[in-house]
């Protein structure tokens, strides 16, 4: 191990608007599967970056080539200014990671977990205790200090991860399906603690296929499918480049949607056609359903909302994030 | 790209040193912290009963019958066995399940190596801990062992470094199949069919030369023969050093191989 000299001595870091994450063409192979396929990305401080895509879309497998776990089969990466081919130890030692699935000690007590893991970042005693004390407070954990890990509940043990990934202070967090497998409230709950994270300047950088997550969380993200870059922009943007303002989603009784697309012509820009319902992209929600009803179509449900990166990713790739 | 300029900035946090491995070794030390009596228990136990079974038990038989084992009644004999057995047992089963566990269900490695750690930090600092589990368990083995006055020379304490060379160098090797598992029926399989049949037939409870002419060879290459014999002279206070330096050379041979192995088949199955 050579990372004595990360924490001892000076080291050099570019500045000012140097990207902390620069990919170029990369590339992850695992045998004849590709599952990332030449990618560009750049996140930048401060910044709040989401990887949005279906699962095996190459999201979890770009973030372990960024969290310098898994080594690049091609292209370039360069994360705080170095390459983890190298410098993996010193980059890891700037880095926090909440990977997908928990990856906590089950036997421990809660605020164990954190001292152990202070440790490996070789923090003294006396710092780990104190940041465990703070981190804990930061979770909303600090009434469970002291229960073992095992029975707690998803939510918790997902903030417990988090705060275990700050626990060295890291320039970057980044965080693999944060809230998969979570009960609303208690995504709620994480993603308010993220939202503080981002408010304090930490630089997040998630991976995600729900789309309320990347639409709360995310300045800028990329639309990810089958290992490669469908889009990019801030939520705002691509909804605004990919899709109409609104949508109106019609059911009716019908095994197949299609039969009822000659019905809706020419009142949308677009229409999707889903196995449940049609999807009318347009921009006057409420026109488009009073024309629905003038043509005397007789849907047996009607809702206009706003368009979500749902939309987008559908118009991008044809099929739905989350099947 | 803007990255043209570069100002030196200083480490954030105070320059603290501890190694890898020692972060590590302390994890498993507080892991074991809640588990202790539970495997104090066991690790002593165990040998004790074999002891007691065996060597007083089954040693009436042979006492009456031939008079001991090489000129020392059989408890006396077997004691510094049932040593290095142990020391074998405890490192293995330190060094199996933990290591699946570890890969597989709570996943902590997956948890180490994301931070600065290697996997050479992972495994130095898991066998470090297990040098500890079987150096306290040896030696409360070897104290009651010696209140039971089968232990003929001073030399015993050179014969616990040699049990605990021997538990490490097995565990490091149980490190590098365990991590190669995909799950553990593989590691059922090691205790039926290397671990127990290895504690039986080299040299624990009878002389190797009472075994078939060319099952002798195979004895010979298992770690826990040399370390048997090399603990076995010892304790006994019959240990010429040649033999003896033989001995521990051929464990430290098993150590670093298996350490070497452990090492290269984690990073082949975590750093993909």
């Amino acid at each position: 191990m050579k990372w004595g000299d990360v924490r001892t001595g000076e080291y050099l870091l570019p500045v000012l608007d140097a990207p902390l994450i620069l990919a170029r063409g990369l590339v992850k192979t695992f045998g004849d599967f590709v599952a990332v396929d030449g990618i560009d990305v750049e996140v930048r401080r401060g910044e709040s970056f989401g990887f949005l895509g279906p699962n095996g879309a190459g999201k979890s497998s770009t973030m372990r080539m960024i969290g310098c776990v898994s080594p690049p089969s091609g292209g370039t990466l360069q994360v705080l200014g170095m390459d983890p081919a190298t410098d993996g130890p010193r980059i890891r030692a700037r880095l926090g990671v909440v990977p997908q699935r928990d990856s906590l000690d089950e036997e421990l007590t809660v605020e164990e977990n954190l001292w152990v893991y202070g440790r490996y970042f070789g923090l003294p005693r006396h710092v780990v205790r104190e940041r465990a004390r703070q981190l804990l407070e930061f979770a909303q954990l600090t009434d469970r200090a002291d229960s073992v890990v095992e029975p707690l509940s998803g939510g918790m043990k997902r903030r417990l991860t988090i705060a275990r990934g700050l626990v060295n202070e890291p320039e970057i967090l980044l965080l693999d399906e944060p809230t998969t497998g979570l009960d609303p409230q208690a995504r709620h709950v994480l993603w308010d603690r993220l939202f503080r994270l981002k408010r304090e300047g930490v630089t997040l950088v998630l991976t995600t296929h729900y789309m309320d997550e990347a639409e709360q969380l995310c300045d800028r993200l990329v639309v990810m499918d089958r290992g490669r870059i469908v889009a990019e922009g801030s939520p705002r943007e691509l909804i605004a480049r990919h899709s109409t303002r609104e949508v109106l989603e019609l059911r009716f009784d019908a095994d197949d949607h299609a039969q009822h697309l000659a019905g809706v012509d020419g009142i949308a820009d677009r229409v999707e056609v889903l196995a449940d319902r049609l999807l009318l992209y347009v921009r006057d929600g409420e026109a488009a359903h009073s024309e629905v009803v003038r043509r005397g179509l007789e849907p047996l449900s009607a809702l206009v909302r706003r368009s979500t990166l749902e939309d987008v990713f559908l118009h991008l790739t044809g099929r739905s994030l989350v099947d | 790209m803007a990255t043209t300029t570069t100002v030196a900035l200083r480490a954030r946090t105070a320059p603290p040193q501890v190694p890898g491995w020692r972060a590590v070794a302390e994890h498993w030390m507080r892991k074991y912290r809640r588990v202790w009596f539970g495997t104090a228990i066991s690790s002593f136990l165990a040998p004790l009963l074999y002891l007691a079974g065996m060597g007083f038990g089954l040693g009436l038989l042979v006492d009456r019958a031939s008079g001991g084992v090489g000129g020392v009644p059989y408890v006396v004999f077997i004691a510094p066995g049932v040593l290095a057995s142990t020391a074998m047992q405890v490192g293995v089963g330190e060094a199996s399940f933990s290591v699946m566990g570890g890969i597989k269900w709570d996943r902590i490695y997956h948890g180490m190596l994301a931070t600065p750690l290697g996997p050479v930090d992972v495994v130095a600092g898991q066998l470090a801990f297990i040098a500890f589990r079987v150096l306290t368990s040896c030696a409360v083995f070897l104290a009651v062992a010696g209140l039971l006055g089968t232990v003929r020379s001073p030399w015993a304490l050179a014969a616990l470094a040699v049990a605990t060379l021997c538990g490490v160098a097995c565990a490091a090797c149980s490190f590098a199949y365990a991590a190669r598992l995909d799950n553990d029926r593989g590691l059922t399989l090691m205790f039926r069919f290397v671990i127990t049949p290895m504690t039986l037939f080299a040299g624990t409870f009878f002389p190797i030369e009472q075994l078939p002419g060319w099952l002798q060879p195979v004895a010979w290459v298992t770690p826990l023969w040399h370390a048997v014999d090399a603990c076995r002279s010892l304790v006994l206070g019959t240990a010429t050093p040649g033999p003896v330096a033989g001995h521990v050379a051929y464990l430290g041979a098993w150590l670093v191989a298996g350490v070497w192995l452990a090492v290269r088949v984690l990073r082949r199955r975590m750093v993909v």
